[in-house]
C-alpha cells in the first residue's frame, strides 16, 4: 500500500516511516511541510496519507488545510490527519464532504501500534477512524433527554467504538461480545435514533457521526 | 439567530424630550447644590474654632455625591459615558486626616468653586427662559386688549395703549423677544453644559496622578497573576511530565536489564512504560492548553471561539464580525476570558442557549456574551467574574455584567485594540 507522509519533526516522521514500512506500507513520500505535501498528494495519489495537522511554513493548520484542499481535488482521497489536541471543529470539516476515507487521531494513539496500522488501513480501505476523544466529547454534548438517553449503556459502549469507524468484528473482539450480538444492538442504535439503516459499514458510520455532529 | 438579542457598541441617540428632560434634572440638581452653601460657610466657620471638622468631611460628601450626580446627568446629555470624578483617597479612619486629606485635595476646591458659581450658570439657562416668557406676555397683552377676555390691565403696570398702532405694538416686541429666546436657547444650554462640564471634569493632572495610579495597580496585578501563572506551569511540569519521565526512564532501564533472564516481566515493564508515556502527553497537553490554545495559534480567535463553543454542552451561536485579527495578547486574554464565561454560564446559569457576539468600533474589541439562564451572576470583588476583570484591567478591559435575578445574564467585554488587516469574511453559526 503507497503511503504519503507528512510531518516536520524528523524524529517522529523517521519513526512513522519505519512503523509503516515494517507493517508493508510503501513510504512514496515524506515531505515536512505544506507546499511539498499539496504536490506529493496530487502527484502520487496514494492509497493513504498521515498528515501532521501543524506544518511548515505557517506553522497553523497548514497540514489539514492542505489534506482538505487535496480531498477537495481528489474526492475521497484517503487520508488520517494526526494531531497534538484534537477539535471537534476540525473533526467536522473533515468530515464534512460526506465521502469517509478520513481519519482524525490523536498522535498518542500511534502508541498503540496495532490500533494505529489498523486505523490506517481502515482510511486506505475507505473508512473512517475517529479518535476517543472526538467521539466521547460528541457522546457528551448530546442532550441528556434526548434519543440518545434511551441508549441501554452497552449500546452506547457499541455506538462509541461504532463512531471511532470500527467493522463489526473489530467491534466484537474489543467488546467480548458476538459479531450477532453487535449487529443487534446496532439496529437497536439505528431504531432508536430514527436513523435509516444501511448494510454499508462506512455509510453507517458516516450517518452516525453525521447525527452526533448534529447535521 | 432570529431570537437572539442583539447588541451593537456605539452612541445611542435621544430624541429633545430627553435632553429637555435631562437639563431640567440638571438644573434641580443645581438648585439643591445650592442647599449646600450654608453648610460649606457653617463648617468653615466651625474649623476656625477646630469643631467643624466632622462638617467638613460631611459637607464634602454631600458635595461630592451631588457633583457625581450631576457628572453622571452630563454624560448623558453629551452622550459620552460619565464625566471621570478624581478625587485623592481619603483614609478610611482619624478625623484629622480625612478632613486633611479633603481640604488639600484641589478637587475639592474645584467642586466649591462649581457650588459658589450655580447662581451664574443657573442665571445663563434663565435668559432665554425671561425671554420666552415676556415675549408671550406681550402677545398675550394685545389679544387680551383686542378681545377683553380678562379685565384691562397696563403692560409693567405702566403701558395703557389708546389707539390701535399702541395696541399693535406689543405684537412687534413680543415677537422680537420669541424670536431672541429662539436664538439664544441653544447656545445658553451649550454654554450652561460647557460651563458645567468645565468646572467637573477633573483637571489634567488630577486626570495623569489618576491614571498612574490606576497603572501602577493593574501593572502589580498583572506581574502578580503572571507570576502565579508561571508557578503553577513549573509545578505542574515538576509533579507531572517530569516525574513521568523518570518513572519512563527507570522502567525502561529496568526492562533492558531483565530482557534475556526474565523476557516476560520485561514486556510487562514495557507495557507500563507505554502507558505512562500517554499519561505524560494528556498532562502536557491539558498545561499547554492552558498556557496557549494550540487551535488559537493555528485559527485566531475566530476558529478558536467557534471550536470552544462546540466544546459546550448547550447550543451557543457564535456571530463574528471582525475586518483583522487583534494582537495576539489580547487574542489570548479574548479567548480566555470567553472559556471562563462561557463555563461559568453551563455551570451556574441552567441556560439552554448561549450567544457569543465579537465585533470591532471605535478601536475596542467588544465581545457580549448572553445566556437565557436563570441569572444572578456575581461579579463583587473576590468572584470568579472579577478575576476576569482584573486580567482584562492589564489592557485597560472593561468588563460589564448584567445579570438580574430571573436572567438573562449579558456580560459585555470590552478590550482597546487595533485589527491587523487581514480580511475575514463574517460568520455565524449556531452548534
Amino acid at each position: 500500500m503507497r503511503v504519503v507522509i507528512a510531518e516536520d519533526l524528523a524524529l517522529l516522521r523517521d519513526g512513522l516511516i519505519r512503523l509503516l514500512e515494517a507493517h508493508d506500507f510503501t513510504v512514496v513520500a515524506a515531505v515536512d511541510n505544506g507546499p511539498d505535501l499539496q504536490a506529493a498528494l496530487t502527484e502520487h495519489k496514494p492509497d493513504v496519507a498521515v498528515v501532521d495537522v501543524r506544518l511548515p511554513p505557517t506553522f497553523t493548520d497548514e497540514g489539514l488545510q492542505a489534506a482538505l484542499g487535496a480531498r477537495a481535488q481528489v474526492p475521497g482521497l484517503p487520508i488520517l490527519v494526526l494531531s497534538q489536541h484534537v477539535e471537534q471543529l476540525y473533526a467536522r470539516e473533515l468530515l464534512s464532504d460526506d465521502t469517509g476515507a478520513v481519519g482524525y487521531l490523536l498522535k498518542d494513539r500511534v502508541l498503540d501500534i496495532g490500533q494505529f496500522i489498523e486505523a490506517v488501513r481502515r482510511v486506505a480501505d475507505g473508512g473512517t477512524a475517529m479518535d476517543p476523544a472526538v467521539i466521547s466529547q460528541l457522546l457528551a454534548r448530546q442532550d441528556q433527554s434526548g434519543p440518545l438517553a434511551q441508549l441501554t449503556p452497552r449500546e452506547r459502549e457499541v455506538l462509541a467504538e461504532m463512531a471511532e469507524g470500527r467493522s463489526n468484528s473489530a467491534i466484537a473482539g474489543r467488546l467480548y461480545i458476538t459479531e450477532k450480538a453487535v449487529s443487534k444492538h446496532i439496529n437497536n442504535i439505528f431504531t432508536k435514533l430514527d436513523l435509516p439503516p444501511s448494510s454499508d459499514d462506512s455509510r453507517r458510520v458516516l450517518a452516525v457521526l453525521a447525527y452526533l455532529n448534529g447535521q | 439567530m432570529a431570537n437572539a438579542p442583539h447588541h451593537r457598541a456605539g452612541p445611542h441617540h435621544t430624541g429633545p424630550l430627553t435632553t429637555l428632560a435631562y437639563l431640567v434634572l440638571l438644573i434641580s440638581q443645581n438648585i439643591a447644590t445650592l442647599l449646600l452653601l450654608p453648610l460649606v460657610i457653617a463648617s468653615a466657620v466651625l474649623t476656625l474654632i477646630w469643631i467643624g471638622l466632622p462638617f467638613i468631611i460631611l459637607t464634602a460628601t454631600l458635595l461630592r455625591t451631588l457633583a457625581d450626580t450631576q457628572r453622571r446627568t452630563l454624560g448623558h446629555i453629551l452622550h459620552q459615558g460619565r464625566i471621570p470624578s478624581v478625587y485623592r483617597p481619603v483614609p478610611p479612619t482619624g478625623l484629622v486626616p480625612r478632613a486633611g486629606a479633603i481640604i488639600t485635595d484641589p478637587a475639592t476646591w474645584k467642586d466649591l468653586l462649581w457650588l459658589v458659581s450655580t447662581p451664574a450658570s443657573v442665571s445663563l439657562i434663565l435668559i432665554p427662559a425671561a425671554f420666552l416668557a415676556h415675549g408671550t406676555l406681550h402677545l398675550l397683552f394685545t389679544l387680551n386688549t383686542l378681545l377683553h377676555l380678562i379685565p384691562a390691565f397696563p403692560l409693567y403696570g405702566f403701558y395703557t395703549p389708546t389707539n390701535l398702532p399702541q395696541t399693535l405694538l406689543p405684537l412687534l416686541t413680543g415677537a422680537i423677544l420669541l424670536y431672541l429666546a429662539y436664538i439664544t436657547t441653544p447656545r445658553a444650554i451649550t454654554l450652561y453644559i460647557r460651563f458645567n462640564r468645565l468646572l467637573l471634569s477633573p483637571t489634567e493632572k488630577a486626570r495623569l496622578t489618576a491614571r498612574v495610579a490606576h497603572l501602577a495597580t493593574s501593572r502589580a496585578n498583572t506581574i502578580d497573576t503572571q507570576a502565579a501563572e508561571i508557578r503553577r506551569i513549573e509545578r505542574d511540569l515538576h509533579d507531572g511530565a517530569q516525574a513521568r519521565l523518570v518513572a519512563l526512564g527507570m522502567n525502561l532501564g529496568m526492562a533492558e536489564n531483565i530482557v534475556e533472564t526474565d523476557p516476560e516481566t520485561a514486556r510487562t515493564m514495557l507495557a507500563e512504560a507505554r502507558e505512562t508515556t500517554r499519561h505524560a502527553l494528556i498532562e502536557l497537553r491539558d498545561l499547554v492548553r492552558g498556557i496557549h490554545p494550540p487551535v488559537l495559534v493555528e485559527r485566531g480567535l475566530h476558529g478558536a471561539v467557534h471550536a470552544l463553543a462546540l466544546t459546550h454542552h448547550l447550543p451557543i451561536s457564535v456571530t463574528i464580525d471582525l475586518d483583522g485579527r487583534p494582537a495576539d495578547p489580547v487574542e489570548s486574554a479574548a479567548y480566555f476570558a470567553i472559556a471562563e464565561l462561557l463555563t461559568n454560564t453551563v455551570k451556574h446559569s441552567s441556560a439552554t442557549h448561549a450567544w457569543i457576539h465579537i465585533n470591532h468600533g471605535r478601536n475596542r474589541l467588544v465581545i457580549t456574551i448572553t445566556d437565557n439562564g436563570t441569572g444572578g451572576a456575581d461579579a463583587t470583588p473576590g468572584s470568579g467574574l472579577s478575576g476576569i476583570r482584573r486580567r482584562l484591567d492589564a489592557f485597560d478591559g472593561t468588563m460589564s455584567v448584567t445579570s438580574p435575578p430571573g436572567g438573562p445574564t449579558i456580560v459585555t467585554l470590552e478590550i482597546p485594540c487595533a485589527l491587523s488587516s487581514p480580511k475575514t469574511l463574517p460568520s455565524s453559526a449556531t452548534v
